[in-house]
């Protein structure tokens, strides 16, 4: 095993250990987010994207990093869309995404093993008609687009504009929460 | 006795570093869906080696060794062992099957196939999942992935209530 196939495991295995401890190995738990019962998603998801957005700002800012060296996944706009309106009746429907369902079975859930199974099918499925779904796949390409970029402004404005939202959306979410 | 789960708050702030340090140490990101596409890949080729070489999806995750040298993959099997070890540690690990309270065992494995399948070609389409799209790209302030979470959480907010019987 190469170092780099090295460090994949020791980051996986500590994405692992988070997504158990917050909870997110439970289907029930997961859907609550749909439900008004349970922000635990969005809470986990938002927290880590604040504290990745501003470490690696400030990284960057004081030179320790080159933001650079980040790989940014390329916006194809429409394939990307209808892929996120697919995948959130999946998610509904499964009650865990591609990464809380290795949880959920590695926690003994079998019905994340069984949302395992579904993920090899449909990405297997649409692998074998790739052929014709390529027109589609490919279209509305941009290229790497940041929202800094898409609106002209300085990546430390973005920064704390989506800081600020999400501050705001977590105060917001704490007065809607309804536990069950 | 089972342990409380993490202040979720915290347990962002401890996944932030994580995703931190996979981009200062690799990089790039986080992910789940490619090891699952790659694993695809490796299945078609079991089957028939030269179609799925020439099929230009499973063809970029066959190249450079395939499913036993993919970075994705390792991640993904550091989570099985994450995930399972800390469950085991926390006194939650349970051979069960979570379902909503009207909901038997085996509707519920056929939801979750389903589910599984739908993400599954989402997740292809979008060129990643909640992990690699919503917060990896998220957090790095790309467009395409910010579309993705949106379109994600629009379209699930629009069919939870439709869905209702499966967990309610």
């Amino acid at each position: 095993m190469s170092a780099s196939l090295g460090i994949a495991l020791l980051i996986g295995i500590a994405f692992g250990v988070v997504l158990e401890q917050a909870g997110l190995g439970r289907a029930r738990k997961l859907v609550g987010q749909f439900y008004g019962t349970d922000f635990c998603v969005f809470k986990v998801m938002f927290s880590a994207i604040l504290t990745t957005l501003l470490g690696s700002f400030w990284l960057a800012r004081l030179g320790l990093v080159d933001l650079a060296g980040f790989y940014v996944p390329e916006t194809f706009l429409l394939p990307q869309l209808v892929g996120g309106l697919v995948f959130g009746i999946g998610f509904v429907l499964a009650g865990l995404c591609p990464g809380t369902a290795c949880v959920a079975a590695a926690s003994g859930r079998l019905d994340g093993l069984a949302v395992m199974g579904g993920l090899l099918v449909g990405i297997g499925s649409c692998g074998l008609l790739f052929d014709r779904l390529q027109p589609f796949y490919t279209s509305t390409a941009y290229g790497t687009v940041t929202l800094p970029r898409l609106f002209d402004l300085p990546y430390g404005v973005v920064v704390l504009l989506v800081v600020a939202m999400a501050l705001l959306a977590f105060r917001v979410l704490a007065r809607f929460e309804r536990p069950a | 006795m089972q342990r409380a789960y993490a202040n979720p708050y915290l347990a962002g702030v401890a996944l932030g570093l994580v995703l931190l340090a996979s981009f200062v140490l690799s990089g790039r990101g986080l992910g789940a869906s490619g090891a699952f596409a790659s694993a695809a890949a490796s299945v078609a080729a079991a089957f028939d080696a030269n179609a799925a070489t020439a099929n230009r999806y499973f063809a970029r995750y066959l190249a450079d060794g395939g499913f036993g040298s993919d970075w994705l993959v390792y991640e993904l099997l550091g989570v099985v062992i994450g995930g399972g070890a800390s469950a085991l540690l926390s006194a939650r690990w349970r051979a069960e099957i979570e379902r909503g309270p009207q909901l038997s065992s085996g509707p519920r494995l056929l939801f979750a196939v389903a589910g599984g399948a739908l993400m599954g070609a989402g997740a292809m389409l979008a060129r990643g999942c909640t992990s690699g799209q919503a917060l990896t790209g998220g957090a790095l302030l790309s467009v395409g992935s910010w579309v993705f979470m949106l379109a994600l959480f629009a379209s699930a907010y629009l069919v939870a209530p439709l869905l209702r019987g499966l967990w309610r």
